[in-house]
């Protein structure tokens, strides 16, 4: 019973690895070029089911990009040049990093400004406690026939 | 205390970001832009599809006239909706409809297809690696491209053609197109 339990256990396991869409077929001889060929893939959008990468991607036109990497790589071209392809093909929405650039700007700085705003606040608030727990020590002295008063309050036992 | 409007700035921070994630959820992040608008249609030369002549589809054929490019293909089920419709403009003589028979995976099925249902292409290529699909930065067909007189592309219009697209957009395009390419011959013209 245990065993078999064990053996349903791996094989769930085994079955939660990711499933490679990349065909045999596809695969280069040359290692170093399909190497690349992963490394670009992996950074490029399936523009049909948008959230994953054609390395991942079934769809059919995410192999045909796969290949289209594959035979630009093979006729000689670098990376940047396949990538610079398929960008001006369908836009920077391909790539899953975006760039940094003048559009882009409120997409990468938009967290640090929001941070910086918090500490700013959480800076500004700190203070301003503080300025109001000085003031409270700061309290008016006391006279001295106040003084003697509260003394003899707390001598006394309520006499 | 004098600054309390300060209390009101996460509001109006709130507020901005509200109406712009408002605006983006009316997008649709399927209708990729136009990377090729205003730019001279992708080089591409295309093998002709069975029973249709020797004659196939290169960007060079789209040099003269303004003209639709229309990527369809058998397996595409907006494709048999739009289909009618471009029938119907083949029949009104409007434009010259060409073809790019997408990824077919039986080379029998588009030929197959237009022989049911009617074609009304002008050339047609035949496309089933996406080599023309992707140079023209197609997501998913159907997909038309308007083309100018010199080969530029002028629209990209994402899903069926039907009579409102025909009416409110393609049509207006296609007539200024003509006017300006009669008009000129080729110059720039400030009509």
């Amino acid at each position: 019973m245990l065993k078999r339990l064990l053996l349903a256990t791996a094989l769930l396991f085994a079955a939660l690895q990711p499933a490679l869409a990349v065909d045999p077929a596809e695969v280069l001889d040359d290692p170093a070029l399909e190497a690349r060929a992963r490394d670009i893939s992996k950074g490029l959008r399936c523009v049909v089911c948008q959230n994953q990468s054609i390395d991942d991607s079934d769809a059919t036109l995410a192999r045909d990009l796969r290949l289209l990497v594959r035979e630009r790589l093979t006729a000689g071209d670098s990376n940047k040049q396949v990538v610079d392809y398929v960008v001006s093909r369908y836009g920077d929405f391909v790539l899953l990093k975006p760039p940094f650039k003048f559009a882009t700007l409120a997409l990468w700085l938009g967290p640090l400004l929001f941070v910086a705003l918090a500490l700013i606040a959480a800076f500004a608030f700190f203070r301003r406690q503080r300025a109001a727990r000085a003031e409270t020590v700061a309290a008016p002295a006391l006279s001295d026939e106040q003084k003697k008063r509260l003394d003899d309050l707390l001598k006394g036992d309520g006499s | 205390m004098n600054n309390r409007w300060l209390y009101s700035i996460p509001l109006a921070i709130f507020c901005v970001l509200g109406i712009y994630l408002g605006i983006g959820l009316t997008l649709d992040p399927k209708q990729l832009p136009n990377m090729l608008d205003g730019q001279p249609v992708p080089a591409f030369d295309l093998p002709p599809i069975k029973d249709r002549g020797a004659k196939g589809f290169a960007s060079t054929d789209l040099e003269g006239d303004v003209t639709l490019v229309n990527i369809f293909g058998s397996w595409c089920v907006a494709c048999r909706t739009e289909h009618p419709y471009l029938m119907k403009l083949k029949e009104q003589g409007a434009v010259p409809i060409h073809g790019i028979d997408w990824r077919e995976e039986d080379p029998d099925a588009g030929p197959r297809w237009l022989k049911r249902f009617g074609d009304p292409y002008t050339l047609v290529g035949d496309d089933p690696r996406s080599k023309a699909a992707i140079a023209f930065g197609v997501t998913g067909a159907p997909e038309t491209f308007l083309v100018d007189q010199k080969g530029v592309i002028r629209y990209k219009h994402i899903g069926p053609v039907n009579d409102e697209v025909w009416k409110e957009v393609l049509q207006p395009l296609i007539q200024q197109l003509r006017r300006n390419g009669s008009q000129t011959g080729g110059q720039k013209g400030g009509s």
